[in-house]
């Protein structure tokens, strides 16, 4: 339990404490400011306190500046202290981060001082934008931080604080003013942050809440009851002789290098189709584990193509999609994170916008290169396939209607996609299976290249286009050292903006004589 | 302002006298205001003075008791023009905008009211946006002080000087017959302190009295041949009396000991600043007891020559600490030095950076500069202050690498949003047009994720901004305007200006309602709700009343038909000018004000429905798309729970409003049938109830059975 600390008894005047809250627009920064002011002057400080909103408000981030000088010493010399408007590098008691990284930035802007700043962070993330509309993954590297923030600060307090919040349903002001309090970083006692929250008279019960629990965490007495998510795969229980097949010749054929990747994608491909598919799947491994005679240990290539054929088996046709939206699971997942209580009623409503290529899709193959081909089903569909469908599914006619799309899995062999999907995965293979003996790590880029290929529609095709522009690249890295590195850097630039524009660049640069030949220079 | 409650800050505007006032700056200058017998305010909203406007806005009971006049100005220039009440009558009356953009848009009323000069205390009341944080181009408004002879005060950023700048602005211009500014920074309007008040005064005139006894001065008219006479009496009359006034009041200040080799001369706003930095360097204490002598002008301009030249003459050299650029304190230093022949050395701007803010850290580097070059005996300096500190981060350089730029976008919900989403989805299509913006907050489309828009021209401008474009082309020009734009200016210099030049480009209107950028105050076509506007006026009345023939109106939500009429739009035969007005309600201010009503019906057990939108994980295949056509704060991602994949998917969090535009995007731009809306229905009706636990039921029942099937051949 932190109290006020003695103000009076300080011999020379003492200096402002000095706190910085560096937050994003719309997280209360400014709320969390006022209590931390009214707590310091019940406190016995005077209390000065700033910020720059205007467009920062619209989730930019932004910095708020505290500073406190206790109210005897000012007496004691009868003027008043001269307070800054804006943290100074090197001269900053406590900086509260409502992200990581914002942490980061505060870090980054001198901040944070490893003689004299206590650093209380909220390690969760609010994803930039730059990281969110990346074509893959484009998130920053936030271990990064939380090194830095370790040595350079005197002392770190740092956890999820959102969701200590929002367990107590309430915003994360509150618990980063429990944290802060729970640092002992300010002579300031508990009861009087608690009493500024109650006299802000909004959501008092759960604000204290929030304070409570961080407060705990940050003064070291709770743990963190996050759960870690378990890597491993859940054993199979298999029940039918079909599935126990399945997880027997995994036991038995294959290295045990590869057991987990094959079990989860085995049984995902079941569960797209039937066993018989799984089957079908392990067979196309079996092809790429012959070739890992020199890499039993880890099977590289087998594992990348393990886990890409997977995926690529259970592309996301209407009937999948069908499937997955009435499932049990689904809905109850929903439900949770809709955070609905069981007497609320709560309607479900999917977008979906079908076009004409996914109901020949999901047709026999004649009669969906047949719909493809003629005028007269487009002419009779459009009217229908102009705006996108609202299909309710917690109503019983639309649930039932996605039922009969989900049961013509029993067909699927036998449709247009099918055909489709099985020559595109068979060429693939084929491409993996005649690279890996002279370039194996080409032939490993060639196995991850499926990610390109995501999405829906349009996005479908736009990455198949960029895969098949990958594919064309390989006669141009065959055989150099840098193949497999190069090829590499192709996919990055497939995935680095939607125009492809670094994918042109690159493919560019790579068919272009001149850079072929200052490569070779290099290689000299 | 509409949506939000301004009570407290009324409050503490009645204070009395003796009673202490704890609050931001801008409120305190509101007050301060109050205390010195002000009759009329009047003002353009936009930080960081925006707060002023909102809190007098709902303060009508108690400006009535005082006799004040209140009105939000149609524009900066309607602000500025309103002064001209204080030429001919003994009314003080003050003025506020957000500074550079709005003294540009003032500036013609200023020159004007700075010509013929006034009788009763004009004060205009300045936010100056300038360095972090700012939202404009980083100019001066010292300028304009020079350029119309406005005097210009820059009081040191602690609520008491603050205060006494207001009052003593009043006099100043009583004195000098000349309007004055108040120069606050962005960090001194939103500081919070505290100050003794004093009692509201009730002015002995009021605007009414002026109305009834109306009077004329021709000599105060801006027509030859007095505005010949003005210029001369600004130089022989006006100046000499604000000099007299400055110099015998002690508006300037003078701190630290005299008789040392060097001084620092800064502008007031700066001055705990200059005091951190000294500190750090243990040149002060924190009370500002220095080593060195400070001149701290609190009056920006105009300088007073003769104590420049006392405060210099004798020291070896003198710092000047003046931010931003053109560097016109210090160029006017040097010229008083060298006419009176004093020889002491004036340093500035080569020491201290030329342009952009003087933080702490970088008046420090200054002063360290400063004293290295010039005080080769620290011991003449006095004593040395205690207190300094050192702290010195080592934090690696490829940090600021790892943290993301966080660019300001629209908020959660914003009705904006799916104007430009629209646009991207029809750049894919017909290929990208020439886009005009404006001021207000759609000019976050220049921004990632939807990278729209070629220039900005300033507020209401953004048709105006695309008129060289009105020639034969195969393309049309798309412009923006916001509806405070619109009412700003834009209704005469863009669509007027369109209609009468027979322009045959498309301008977007984003009706949402409010001026939404600086906080959501009213515009004429706001819904009505307030008995002392008058609001609910058109923008498609008023834009056909000036003559445009092809308008049409849209719900910005509905992305399809905001693609289709823009494409419409884009591609008629129809010659002329087109506009679009997109409206929907900004979101920020409808939950403010729908969210405490439907709190207060859920608890009295009425039906309340809220939407929520999702997207499914296990068919989401983290391409992003979504993403990249919205921006949404509540769009966001988190990790794949799929083992096989490693791209994260798209998740909508708890702060999702339901505006509907993630699933009209996935519609209209045919991506994905990942996404899912929710309708959750609290205490529902008993019919409601009935048909959802039978449908529930029924489905339970069909997927036990599916469920069944796949756990037979699971493993």
């Amino acid at each position: 339990m932190h109290s006020d600390g003695d103000v009076s008894a300080s011999g020379a005047y003492p200096r402002p404490i000095t706190i910085a809250i560096v937050a994003l627009g719309g997280q209360g920064g400014g709320v969390l400011s006022g209590w931390i002011v009214k707590a310091a002057e019940a406190a016995g400080y005077l209390a000065q306190s700033t910020s720059v909103p205007g467009v920062a408000q619209r989730t930019g981030s932004t910095v708020y500046c505290i500073e406190l000088y206790p109210e005897a010493a000012a007496k004691r010399v009868g003027r008043d202290p001269v307070l800054a408007l804006m943290p100074m590098p090197g001269d900053v008691d406590v900086v509260i981060a409502s992200e990581l990284m914002e942490a980061g930035r505060a870090i980054v802007r001198g901040f944070v001082t490893p003689d004299l700043t206590t650093l209380v962070a909220s390690t969760h993330r609010e994803y930039a934008i730059s990281e969110k509309s990346a074509l893959g993954s484009g998130i920053a590297n936030g271990e990064a931080v939380l090194t830095t923030a370790r040595e350079q600060s005197k002392r770190l307090v740092a956890f999820d604080m959102r969701k200590a919040a929002e367990d107590a349903g309430s915003a994360i002001s509150a618990a980063l003013l429990g944290a802060l309090a729970g640092s002992g970083a300010l002579p300031i006692a508990r009861e009087r942050f608690e009493s500024s929250i109650r006299a802000g008279g909004r959501m008092v019960e759960e604000n204290l809440a929030a304070f409570a629990a961080a407060y705990e965490r940050a003064e070291g007495k709770a743990e963190d009851k996050s759960e870690e998510l378990s890597a491993t795969p859940i054993a199979p229980r298999p029940r039918s002789p079909a599935a126990r097949a399945i997880v027997d010749r995994i036991e038995v054929e294959f290295p045990a290098a590869l057991r987990d990747v094959l079990l989860v994608g085995a049984r995902r491909c079941a569960d797209f189709q039937d066993p018989q598919y799984a089957a079908l799947y392990l067979d196309r491994i079996a092809g790429v584990v012959a070739l890992e005679s020199g890499h039993v240990d880890t099977c590289l290539l087998a594992r990348e193509c393990a886990r890409h054929l997977a995926l690529r088996m259970t592309y996301e046709d209407t009937i999948r999609v069908a499937d997955l939206k009435t499932r049990p699971e689904r809905f109850q997942r929903n439900l949770e994170q809709l955070g609905a209580r069981s007497d609320e009623v709560v309607k479900m409503t999917e977008y979906m916008h079908p076009r004409i290529e996914e109901i020949a899709d999901t047709c026999p193959v004649a009669l969906g290169q047949w719909i493809l081909r003629s005028k007269l089903p487009k002419t009779l569909l459009s009217p229908f396939l102009k705006k996108g469908r609202h299909v309710r599914t917690t109503t019983l006619s639309h649930f039932l209607l996605l039922r009969t799309l989900a049961s013509l899995r029993k067909i699927r062999r036998s449709t247009l996609r099918y055909k489709i999907e099985d020559a595109r995965i068979e060429d693939w293979l084929q491409t993996v299976l005649q690279t890996a003996p002279s370039d194996y790590d080409l032939a490993v880029q060639v196995a991850r290249c499926q990610r390109v290929v995501k999405g829906y529609g349009e996005t479908y095709e736009r990455g198949l286009k960029k895969f098949a522009q990958l594919m064309n690249a390989l006669e141009y890295l065959r055989g150099r050292a840098d193949g497999a590195s190069r090829f590499a850097a192709l996919q990055e630039a497939a995935l680095a903006d939607e125009d492809d524009n670094a994918l042109k660049e690159e493919l560019r640069k790579l068919k272009s004589p001149e850079v072929a030949v200052s490569g070779q220079r290099a290689k000299c | 302002m509409a949506e939000r409650s301004f009570e407290k800050e009324i409050r503490k505007l009645r204070l009395g006298a003796g009673e202490e006032f704890s609050g931001e700056g801008i409120l305190a200058v509101t007050k301060a205001l109050l205390q010195s017998g002000v009759s009329y305010v009047g003002g353009y909203q936009g930080a960081p003075i925006s707060h002023l406007m909102d809190v007098l806005a709902d303060a009508e009971p108690l400006l009535k008791e005082l006799g004040v006049h209140f009105e939000t100005s149609a524009s900066e220039a309607s602000a500025a023009a309103m002064l001209a009440a204080s030429v001919n009558y003994p009314l003080r009356g003050a003025v506020t905008w957000k500074s550079i953009v709005g003294t540009n848009v003032a500036s013609d009323a200023l020159s004007n009211v700075s010509s013929g000069g006034v009788k009763g205390g004009a004060l205009i009341i300045i936010g100056e946006d300038y360095g972090e944080g700012s939202s404009i181009m980083q100019e001066r408004t010292h300028a304009f002080a020079m350029k119309s002879q406005i005097w210009l005060l820059d009081p040191r950023p602690n609520l008491n000087s603050i205060v006494g700048a207001v009052e003593t602005g009043f006099k100043l211009s009583e004195a000098s017959n000349t309007p004055v500014m108040l120069e606050l920074r962005m960090r001194a309007c939103h500081v919070y302190g505290r100050f003794i008040s004093k009692d509201n005064k009730r002015p002995d005139f009021g605007p009414g009295d002026a109305m009834e006894n109306p009077v004329r001065d021709l000599s105060r008219i801006v027509l030859p041949p007095a505005s010949f006479v003005h210029e001369k009496e600004k130089i022989s009359e006006r100046l000499p009396a604000a000099i007299d006034f400055i110099k015998s009041r002690r508006l300037n200040e003078f701190f630290g000991p005299e008789n040392t080799e060097l001084g620092i001369a800064v502008q007031g706003g700066l001055y705990n600043n200059l005091i951190r930095a000294l500190e750090m360097e243990g040149l002060s204490d924190c009370f500002g007891a220095t080593s060195l002598p400070l001149y701290v002008l609190n009056v920006a301009y105009p300088l007073i020559d003769e104590e420049v030249a006392s405060f210099c003459a004798g020291k070896k050299a003198v710092l000047v600490i003046e931010e931003g650029q053109p560097d016109y304190i210090e160029q006017a230093m040097h010229a008083i030095l060298r006419k009176r022949d004093i020889q002491t050395r004036l340093l500035g701007k080569d020491l201290l950076p030329m342009a952009g803010e003087y933080t702490s850290e970088e008046i420090r580097k200054g002063v360290t500069a400063f004293i290295r070059e010039w005080g080769n005996d620290l011991s003449r300096l006095g004593p040395r202050r205690p207190g300094k500190r050192t702290g010195e981060s080592s934090a690696p350089a490829e940090l600021a690498d790892v943290v993301p730029p966080r660019p300001p976008g629209f908020c959660t919900g914003c009705p904006e949003r799916p104007v430009f989403s629209a646009m991207k989805m029809l750049d894919k299509e017909m290929a990208p047009s020439h886009v005009s913006c404006d001021v207000g907050c759609h000019l976050f489309s220049i921004l990632p994720p939807f990278n729209i828009g070629n220039t900005t021209m300033g507020y209401g401008l953004g048709w105006a901004g695309a008129s060289a474009f009105n020639t034969e082309s195969r393309k049309r020009t798309v412009s923006f305007m916001g509806d405070g734009g619109f009412w700003h200016n834009g209704l005469s210099s863009g669509v007027g200006n369109a209609v009468f030049n027979k322009n045959d480009n498309v301008l977007v209107i984003i009706d949402n309602n409010y001026a939404a950028a600086t906080g959501g105050q009213e515009v004429p076509s706001s819904q009505p709700r307030r008995p002392t506007r008058s609001t609910g006026h058109s923008i498609q009345n008023a834009v056909k009343g000036v003559g445009v023939k092809w308008l049409k109106t849209v719900h910005t939500y509905d992305v399809e038909d905001m693609r289709a009429t823009l494409r419409e739009a884009l591609a008629t035969k129809e010659k002329g000018p087109k506009v679009i007005v997109a409206e929907g309600e900004c979101m920020l201010n409808r939950q403010r004000r729908e969210q405490p009503i439907r709190n207060r019906m859920a608890a009295d057990g009425k039906r309340v429905m809220r939407t929520r939108f999702g997207v499914d994980a296990d068919t989401c295949t983290g391409d992003h798309s979504c993403i990249r056509l919205s921006g949404c704060p509540s769009l966001t991602i988190r990790d794949n729970p799929d083992p096989l994949r490693e791209d994260p998917v798209a998740y909508v969090d708890n702060t999702c409003v339901g505006c509907g535009n993630c699933g009209e995007v996935a519609h209209a731009a045919v991506l994905c049938p990942s996404f899912y809306s929710a309708d959750i229905v609290r205490n529902p009706n008993r019919g409601e109830r009935i048909v959802a636990r039978v449908r529930g039921a029924v489905i339970e029942y069909l997927q036990r059975r599916e469920q069944k099937r796949r756990e037979y051949y699971a493993f």
